[in-house]
């Protein structure tokens, strides 16, 4: 029998080839992913500027941050923005699954056209909506003078809470698919004889939703939200787009604020501060969204 | 996905209830959900001085115009940002296809020592958002003097996408079974032989849905592009369009919805295509 040679016996060590085969996908992530990671929370203890390195100030940065009252706003919006957001995401999407599941003639072309906000690209369907909102020639305007509900036509970007509310409505309208799609996903797999079972037993359609439905799709409704809490919450181009943070810093995230004042800004250091600092608030967020959900599926005692 | 849950139970609502109940709110939905997209098109054909008045109806055409494609096309850099973004989202997607098959592989099927925590290592790696490390990103990008390049947009894209393919093509290649690859290890194949000759080609749904994800992910990435990039020949369209096209205080609205237009249908094109694999593939990626 022939000795193997150095290269069948690479082949033929799964640990050697798996290694190997990890190797491109270790090396992109490490570099490009978690050295950043690690540079961007050293960069937030620096004063570091664009073309210069910055020198070690330790929590510089972020006593200043704290203490700033435009920073403070804009953790106040970011918080305000994922809250009502994902929320209204959640209502409208679930309502949309429980419809798309229904019998439907053309379902699979619904279920096709309904998400074609989620694959449109984000900046692009947002300059649609700069247009609808645009002070003089806003069409929603046209359409309420038109019906006699206004007098004149809406500021929409202009005024700091009509601004707010309109970028939430951009950002729903685009996350609305995504919330969708995944929880009709969910509903297919809830066996229909639970619903033929509880209907003998003479239960109401909102019963059969409170008591079979959502129980049922919690565990999948924790994974969904927790994803688009993470979405609205790193939420950039919208903002960029429509407001760029305005007016009077209203619609400001701490993504599009950590971008200005580090890219046409130039204090690289503050902007990273800030976006270390999304971090915690992040990981909060997540972890509530995912064990908050998650833990009504067990205490009703559902088995996953 | 099998069909149907409802539908034996279908008779005991009346129609007109259908109508308030289903119908209608659907329709309301679906009519929010797609007319910015109307709009968009609407405005792109529309001549500036219809556009402008305050007569009329604004949700019809009356004489459709190319004057806003003309602008875009022959008067802007949008062509040249139409086949940058082209090249990097073809270049990101076909780094990241290769580089997640061969982690994928690995983790799911070789099972070195270390593959869980590797899987474990993959998923987290997902849930780091573009918007936290863009800046240090930048700094290194600028350091290795790719500032300013398509290769700086290459080279970073795939830290979104591969964790993303990777995590979808585990669970497409859990879905094969052992026996094929063992049989093949019997035969004398080589781990490699079984990857490209057996796994793959029984994998190829999962290989498409992965790949239009990141070509889709790629083409409409904002953040890095808008970052990484600054003069007018590198960029992409999203950046293009919202850097360049916007100028001053008058907006040409026309070539600004022509450009979004133009911008959101290769997507579209390429999702009606596959709009199946997407959705399972979209699905599948959010199940437990």
């Amino acid at each position: 029998m022939k000795a193997l040679s150095l290269m069948e016996r690479f082949q033929s060590n799964r640990h050697a080839l798996g290694y190997t085969f990890m190797l491109p996908a270790v090396l992109l992530l490490a570099g490009l992913l978690a050295y950043p990671l690690g540079l961007g929370t050293w960069l937030g203890f620096t004063d570091a500027k664009i073309g210069r390195v910055g020198e070690w100030i330790g929590l510089e940065n972020f006593a200043y941050l704290i203490t700033d009252s435009v920073f403070q706003l804009v953790v106040f919006n970011t918080l305000f923005y994922t809250i009502v957001a994902s929320i209204a995401k959640f209502i409208l999407g679930l309502w949309l699954a429980l419809l798309l599941n229904k019998n439907l003639p053309f379902q699979s072309f619904f279920r096709a056209v309904v998400l074609l906000p989620w694959i449109a690209p984000t900046a692009l369907s947002a300059l649609a909506f700069w247009w609808m909102y645009d002070a003089q020639f806003s069409v929603i305007s046209w359409l309420f003078t038109k019906m006699g509900l206004i007098d004149h036509y809406i500021d929409f970007l202009g005024d700091p809470w009509m601004a707010r509310m309109s970028v939430i409505i951009a950002n729903v309208w685009r996350g609305i698919p995504f919330v969708a799609i995944s929880l009709l996903a969910g509903l297919q797999t809830i066996s229909p004889s639970f619903y033929e079972a509880s209907s003998i037993d003479g239960a109401t359609p909102w019963q059969q939703f409170r008591f079979i439905t959502m129980p049922l799709l919690t565990p999948i409704i924790a994974v969904v939200m927790t994803f688009s809490v993470l979405f609205t919450f790193t939420d950039f181009q919208l903002i960029y787009v429509l407001t760029r943070g305005g007016p009077l810093n209203a619609t400001h995230l701490m993504a599009t604020l950590a971008f200005q004042r580090a890219i046409p800004g130039g204090a690289l250091g503050e902007g990273a501060a800030i976006a270390t600092m999304m971090v915690p608030l992040l990981l909060a967020a997540i972890m509530f969204s995912y064990f908050g959900l998650q833990r009504r599926a067990w205490q009703q005692g559902a088995d996953k | 996905m099998s069909k149907q849950n409802s539908q034996g139970m279908d008779f005991l609502t009346s129609l007109p209830r259908r109508w308030v109940t289903i119908y209608i709110p659907l329709g309301v939905l679906l009519f929010i959900l797609l007319f910015p997209f109307y709009w968009m098109a609407i405005t792109a054909f529309k001549p500036d001085n219809e556009l402008l008045s305050q007569t009329g109806n604004p949700f019809w055409l009356v004489h459709p115009t190319l004057a806003h494609f003309n602008k875009l096309l022959f008067h802007t850099a949008y062509p040249q940002w139409l086949w940058n973004t082209l090249v990097v989202s073809i270049s990101a997607t076909f780094i990241s296809l290769l580089t997640s098959v061969l982690a994928a592989y690995a983790i799911e099927r070789l099972r070195f020592k270390g593959s869980k925590v590797m899987g474990m290592i993959i998923f987290f790696a997902y849930l780091v958002p573009p918007s936290i490390i863009f800046i240090p990103l930048a700094s290194i990008v600028f350091q290795y003097g790719l500032f300013d390049t398509k290769m700086a947009l290459i080279l970073t894209y795939p830290t979104f996408l591969v964790p993303f393919c990777t995590w979808l093509l585990m669970g497409y290649f859990r879905s094969i079974p052992y026996e094929l690859e063992e049989c093949a290890l019997i035969d004398g194949a080589t781990r490699l032989q079984i990857l490209t000759r057996i796994i793959l080609p029984l994998a190829v749904p999962g290989l498409i849905s992965a790949g239009i994800f990141a070509f889709t992910l790629s083409w409409n990435e904002f953040i890095y592009a808008l970052t990484f990039v600054s003069s007018s020949e590198t960029k992409t369209v999203p950046v293009g369009v919202i850097t360049e096209l916007v100028e001053g205080d008058v907006y040409h609205w026309g070539a600004l919805m022509a450009g979004a237009l133009l911008g959101s249908l290769p997507v579209a094109f390429i999702y009606s295509f596959f709009v199946e694999y997407y959705v399972s593939g979209m699905t599948g990626s959010v199940k437990e």
